[in-house]
This record gives structure tokens, C-alpha cells and sequence, in this order.
């Protein structure tokens, strides 16, 4: 097997702002901050608490996935009636009327990824924190398509956002943006910016480490 | 500096120390715990605002939806219906409603609960928004203290909410009409209430018709007032004729009650206005205005008159009548088979108000002991019936054939009395005049037509006709030979006649011949007799110159 060497194992660092190598030796022990000879930024060799401010905006989305599925993301208030729905009872008026590929879509995107993001995230945060080996290739991948499919979470609100817009006639009908709605889109933000904060290097130094 | 790849350039700058900073919790941790913070203060939030439950009974859930439908006060939702479900005695439906914190107020003892549903009640259209938003149940907040959790829901919308300012009143009828919960009450024809629920009576012997009458008409009702149906178009046909009342047209449509006092009904010395009746006063509704504005008869007595001929045209409720004063009315007509006679009669019992003929003056001395006044009354009446008094059948309207029971005093009538052995007493009757008469009569003169051989007479007559016909011709052609041998003839002899009456004319004219003959022989006539006349006397002086003749004259 091939050994890699990373930047940190040569004692070497990469200014994140202006990307300068400087040289910096980093002892585990005591935890000494460097800035960058150049622009004055502080240089890490890793991103500095990586996993602790994944783990808090992953627990955050966790939470916030909840009222996001409970609570209405849209009322629909037509002259007959005051009609709430959820992202679920949304999916299932869509399958009733028959648009099984359209409830597919939304089904997929706004109910199945973001919770494969918080559990693959979950996932990946809990190996590295109890250093479990293994699946190296497949954590990186699964960490990819983390980061790849998160924008496209954001279907439902755009579709919301647009229905909003549009269909505002006075005394027939008008929707408004549920409580549920804020909650989702609160859940793809946190998710993607979880998936920014954690520091993909730390899987394969797991790796070699351990 | 070119390095060759692989290798590092040694003179790498280094990093800056930096002093270390103090180890923190990390910012983003905040944000769990704000979300959590944040569901916990909603969920807090909405558990204080839940409010309670209640449970309504209604015969039917119809329109009302799980979650939809809404419970509204003044057209304020007010809470929700959480469960719609059959009750356990299968016989009503309950519905369970979550009601707004703020709204728990409102769930006293007689607050009440119905479904709006659209309605068609008269001349009303109500709830016309549920057909397209669905239905709600609307609630009227009563006025108790007592809190309450189960309410019996209505089934037909309160007419009056417990905010509407006026009173409630009771009234007791013999029959319903044409009135429905929603007729109007009307005082002097203004719409002054509303009939608010009506029920029979446990008996059935009646209805208990609850009205409520609004806010400034409300003091008009006092002990001293009369209620009277004003249902629709009353119509009445009697012995007074064609009678046509009408209220407004909505009563006309769905019919109404209307109020009024009872004129010179208070006593003297008693306020102008007498107070105003509490609520919930009891009040007999009237068949009608006539009945509701007579005096209050409290006396009644029944007699039973058996009449000869039809009773057709005599209904219950027609008048009996004292030379124009109407003192009772028919009370019933009946048919009773008599077994000593083996014939049937025809029993009309008159209720007779003795208050009516007393008049004011007596009223005084009614008030002796009843046996005293029966007495009275009787032993009056018997002299009465002595001096001629009958009752008889008239007719009150010859256009409609109404008949009344007339009392009036007979000259010419065999002796009767009261029988006051039965019971009711039996009034004797009488049939003098009077229309049935006059139909008597002329049916007895059509019986003696019809007696008359008029084929017979007929064919007689054809007979003379003919003859006469005849002779008319034999008359004719007489005429006929005047007219052409005799008429000539009489022109003729006219003709002559003429002309003689012309000759006669010009004999007898002033210058004609005759004329002046005549007058000249006159002359002659007269010239002869003077010597006539001279010749007399001579012979007188002389008569023997008879026989000698005229001496000769002296020489």
C-alpha cells in the first residue's frame, strides 16, 4: 500500500486566505496557533473544531427536521376552506391526483436527502469520534455526495416560494408560507454548512493515525 | 527557485505564533439549544392557549368536518372541532371542540351551540356563506356563572340571542295557525318581535307559543293587553258578511301574532299605563281581533234551542243576537235521535254571556250570592219568555246565507216556557218571517204551479190560437174588399160632401146671392106683413068693408 504524506506529517501548512505554505511543526500536546507570515491569517493545519461545530449545526438541522416535517410548510386559503399542508400530506395529494413521478421528486428531495444528509453526517461524525477503521473510500464518496446533492434539498421552498408569488387572487385563493417551511429551509442550510465544517481530511487521518 | 518537484525549498517561511486563545465553548452550539429553547416556549405557548374542550350533542354531524369546521362567536372563530363521533346511546352525534383559552369564558350553563347551516325559513335566507365555506357552529354566550363542559347543541338557530335587549312572553292557544318559530309579533302593524318556540302541551290540549317581543315595544305589553293570531289573510264569511284582514305581507306569508291593549280595559282611578308585564307572562292568544278585543266574559250560561227547518247556514261561533246586540254565540250543532217523539232534532247550544245584558248600572247587584243571582237570572228570564221572548234562525246576509240566533219578542205566539229541567235549560223558538218564510212560501206557491194542467192548457190554447188565426185571416181579407170596392166609394161621396159643404159655404157666405135675396125677400116679407098688419086693423075698425068694400073716401 501506498503511503500518502500529508502537509501536517512534513510539518508544513497552507494559509487558507492566500494560500501561502509556511512551515509550522504541530506537537498533539499543546495546542499553539500559528497566523500566516504573509497575510496575517491564522493558519490550522486542520480545520480548527471540525467536528464539534459539524456535530452542533447536525444536531440543530436534527432537531429542526421535525417541526419541518410536522408543522405546514403551506396554507392554501381558498373560498372554501383553510387547507394546511405538511411536506408528507403534499407528497400524498400528489400521488392521489395521480403525479407519481412529480411525487417521487419531491418525496426524494425534500423527505429522503436531508435525512440521509444528517444521518450520513451522523454517520461519518461518529467513526471519526470513536475512530472506527474501515470504509475509508466509502466514507469520502458518502461525504461527497453529502456536500454534492445539498443544494438540491431546497426543491420544496423553491416550489413554495414561486406558489407564494403567484397565487395570491384576493378572494379565491391565496397561500402563505407555513411554520414547517422556515423549519425546512433552516434544515438545508445547517446541513450544508455542517457539510462545509467538516474537515474531509480527518477521515483519512483517522485512517492513518489509528 | 526552482526546485525540483518532490522536494521542499528550505527556505519555507514559518507560521507565526500566535498566542493561544482561550479555549471556548463554540458559537454554533447556541444554536441547538436556541432551537430547542424556541420549540420548547411554542409548544409551551400553544398548550396554554388550547383552552378547553367540550363536547356538544347534535342529532346530525351533517357538514361538520374533523378539524375544519369552526366554532364562531359574532363571526369569530373561537375554537375547533377536534372529534366528531356517534354517541354511545347511538341516538345523537357528539361533537368534541377545542375552544381558544380566551374563549373559556364563554362555556357557562346557557350558552348555546348550533350549526350554521343554510336555511329557507319564510320570507328569511340565512347562512347562504356555508354553502361554499361549509358549515359552523355558532354559539350564543348565555349570562350564567355556572362554568360548563357539555351542552345540548340546537337544532334550529336561536331566533333571539341572550344580547338582544328586550322580553320574553308566554302565550296560550287552542291551535298553532299558520305561525312557525320566526313569525312576527306586530304592534299597531309594526314588527315589534318575533315568535321564538311554540310546543304542545303536555296534555295536548293546546300550544305554548313563546314570543319575544324587542326592546321599546316590550313596555306596551301589560296585563291589560290581548294577543290574537294575525295569521295570513283572514277571511271570515258570517252574518255580517265578507270580512278581509290582512297584517303585512310577510305575516300574510308565514303568518304572525299581533298585540294590543285592551281598550277601557283598566279600571277607573288606575294609571294611564299600566306597568309593564314581568317577563315571562302568561297571555291567551286570540283566534282573531273581534275575539281578542271583547270584554273578558267570565259568566256563561248554555241553553239548547231545537229550531224547525235547517240548521244550514247556522255555524258554531255565530252570534246570538238581542235586537242588534250580539249577547252569545252558537257553541255547538248537533243532531239527537228523540225516542219519545221517534223523530230526530237538531239541538243548538248557545253560550249566553249575562254580563252583556246586564249593562253597567247593574253590575252592582251581581255581586250577591250566585244561588241569589241564578235565581234572579231565572225568574227574569221566565218572564221574559212570558212576554213573547223566541229565539228563531235569521238570516244575517243574504249575499253568503249566514245565519244567527235572533231572541226578540213575539206577539203572536203560543205560550211557552224555559225547560229547566234539562240540562242545559231548552230556550223555546219560534219561526215567523224571515227569509225561510218567503222560501216556504215560495216553494208552496211552485207546488200549487206545478199542480196547474199546463199540457192541457197548452194544447187549448194551440186550438184558439189557430181560430184566431183564422179569423185574424178572415179579418184580412175584409180589408181587403174595403180597401178596393168601398174606400173608392167613400172617396167619392167625400168628394161630394165637399163640394156641397162648398156650395153651402157660398150660399151662407156674407156676399153670396142667397145672402142678398134672402135679405131683400125679408124685406118683402116684412113690407108684407105691415100691410098684413095694416089690413087687420082696418078690418078691425071696419069689417063690414068685408062684404061692402071699401066706402068711398069722403068727398
Amino acid at each position: 500500500m501506498t503511503r500518502f504524506v500529508t502537509g501536517r506529517e512534513l510539518g508544513l501548512m497552507v494559509c487558507t486566505r492566500c494560500r501561502a505554505t509556511v512551515r509550522a511543526a504541530v506537537r498533539a500536546t499543546e495546542p499553539v496557533s500559528y497566523g500566516c507570515p504573509r497575510c496575517g491569517a491564522r493558519v490550522h493545519s486542520r480545520k480548527p473544531e471540525s467536528l464539534a461545530t459539524t456535530a452542533a449545526l447536525l444536531a440543530t438541522a436534527a432537531l429542526l427536521y421535525i417541526p419541518a416535517n410536522l408543522l405546514p410548510v403551506m396554507q392554501t386559503r381558498s373560498f372554501m376552506d383553510i387547507e394546511d399542508d405538511t411536506i408528507l400530506s403534499g407528497v400524498l395529494t400528489l400521488i392521489q391526483e395521480g403525479e407519481w413521478p412529480l411525487a417521487l421528486l419531491v418525496f426524494v428531495a425534500s423527505i429522503v436527502v436531508p435525512l440521509l444528509k444528517i444521518v450520513a453526517l451522523g454517520w461519518l461524525l461518529l467513526s471519526l469520534h470513536r475512530g472506527w477503521r474501515g470504509h475509508v473510500h466509502a466514507k469520502s464518496k458518502l461525504f461527497r455526495l453529502v456536500e454534492y446533492i445539498g443544494r438540491w434539498s431546497m426543491l420544496d421552498v423553491f416550489a413554495i416560494s414561486l406558489l407564494v408569488a403567484l397565487v395570491q387572487i384576493r378572494s379565491l385563493a391565496t397561500i402563505h408560507v407555513g411554520l414547517g417551511a422556515l423549519a425546512f429551509g433552516a434544515v438545508v442550510v445547517l446541513t450544508m454548512l455542517a457539510a462545509q465544517s467538516f474537515d474531509e481530511r480527518l477521515i483519512w487521518d483517522a485512517e492513518t493515525h489509528g | 527557485m526552482a526546485d525540483p518537484p518532490g522536494s521542499l525549498p528550505d527556505d519555507l517561511p514559518h507560521a507565526v505564533p500566535d498566542p493561544p486563545r482561550r479555549k471556548r465553548l463554540p458559537f454554533v452550539w447556541i444554536l441547538p439549544v436556541l432551537v430547542i429553547l424556541i420549540t420548547a416556549a411554542v409548544v409551551i405557548q400553544q398548550r396554554l392557549a388550547q383552552g378547553p374542550t367540550i363536547d356538544i350533542y347534535f342529532e346530525s354531524a351533517d357538514g361538520i368536518e374533523v378539524d375544519k369546521t369552526k366554532i364562531r362567536y359574532k363571526d369569530v372563530d373561537i375554537g375547533d372541532v377536534i372529534d366528531v363521533h356517534v354517541a354511545k346511546d347511538r341516538k345523537q352525534v357528539v361533537i368534541t371542540a377545542r375552544i381558544h383559552n380566551d374563549a373559556s369564558s364563554y362555556l357557562v350553563a346557557d350558552t348555546r351551540f348550533w350549526a350554521v347551516r343554510p336555511r329557507f325559513a319564510g320570507g328569511n335566507i340565512s347562512g347562504l356563506g356555508t354553502l361554499v365555506n361549509g358549515v359552523y357552529i355558532s354559539v350564543d354566550v348565555g349570562r350564567s356563572n355556572v362554568e360548563r363542559r357539555t351542552f345540548q347543541g340546537l337544532e334550529v338557530p336561536p331566533i333571539v340571542t341572550s344580547d338582544l335587549p328586550g322580553r320574553e312572553f308566554v302565550l296560550h292557544a287552542d291551535d298553532i295557525g299558520s305561525l312557525t318559530v320566526g313569525s312576527g309579533v306586530f304592534y299597531r302593524h309594526i314588527v315589534a318581535g318575533q315568535v321564538v318556540a311554540y310546543s304542545l302541551n303536555p296534555g295536548g290540549n293546546g300550544v305554548t307559543i313563546k314570543v319575544f317581543i324587542d326592546k321599546p315595544y316590550d313596555d306596551f305589553v301589560t296585563s291589560a293587553t290581548r294577543f290574537w293570531q294575525a295569521s295570513g289573510i283572514d277571511m271570515s264569511i258570517d252574518s255580517d258578511g265578507v270580512k278581509l284582514r290582512t297584517e303585512s305581507l310577510s305575516s300574510i306569508l308565514e303568518g304572525g301574532i299581533s298585540f294590543q291593549a285592551l281598550p277601557g280595559a283598566q279600571p277607573p282611578g288606575a294609571p294611564a299605563n299600566p306597568p309593564p308585564a314581568p317577563v315571562d307572562s302568561i297571555f291567551t292568544l286570540f283566534i282573531d281581533r273581534e275575539r281578542a278585543m271583547r270584554p273578558p266574559d267570565t259568566e256563561v250560561r248554555s241553553f239548547v234551542m231545537y229550531f224547525k227547518g235547517s240548521l244550514r247556514g247556522l255555524s258554531v261561533g255565530a252570534p246570538v243576537d238581542l235586537r242588534g246586540i250580539t249577547i252569545g254565540e252558537v257553541k255547538s250543532l248537533s243532531v239527537e235521535y228523540d225516542r219519545d217523539g221517534g223523530d230526530l232534532r237538531f239541538p243548538v247550544q248557545v253560550d249566553i254571556f249575562p254580563q252583556r245584558i246586564r249593562g253597567r248600572n247593574r253590575r252592582d247587584h251581581s255581586q250577591g250570592s250566585d244561588e241569589a243571582s241564578e235565581t234572579a237570572g231565572r225568574a227574569l228570564l221566565d218572564s221574559l219568555v212570558a212576554h213573547g221572548m223566541r229565539a228563531e234562525l235569521k238570516t244575517g246576509s243574504l249575499l253568503t246565507g249566514q245565519k244567527f240566533v235572533a231572541l226578540d219578542f213575539h206577539t203572536e205566539v203560543p205560550p211557552d216556557h224555559v225547560g229547566w229541567n234539562a240540562e242545559p235549560p231548552v230556550f223555546p223558538t219560534t219561526t215567523t218571517g224571515g227569509l225561510d218564510e218567503i222560501q216556504d212560501s215560495v216553494g208552496s206557491i211552485a207546488k200549487k204551479l206545478d199542480k196547474v194542467p199546463f199540457d192541457q192548457m197548452t194544447a187549448r190554447l194551440m186550438t184558439t190560437m189557430a181560430t184566431l188565426d183564422e179569423t185574424l185571416k178572415k179579418a184580412d181579407s175584409l180589408i181587403g174588399q174595403f180597401d178596393g170596392t168601398i174606400a173608392p166609394q167613400i172617396n167619392a161621396t167625400l168628394t161630394e160632401a165637399q163640394g156641397a159643404l162648398k156650395n153651402a159655404k157660398d150660399a151662407l157666405g156674407q156676399n153670396a146671392p142667397l145672402q142678398t135675396d134672402l135679405s131683400s125677400t125679408l124685406l118683402e116679407l116684412s113690407r108684407a106683413a105691415k100691410s098684413v098688419s095694416a089690413l087687420v086693423d082696418y078690418l078691425d075698425r071696419h069689417p063690414e068693408s068685408l062684404l061692402r068694400g071699401k066706402p068711398k073716401d069722403p068727398p
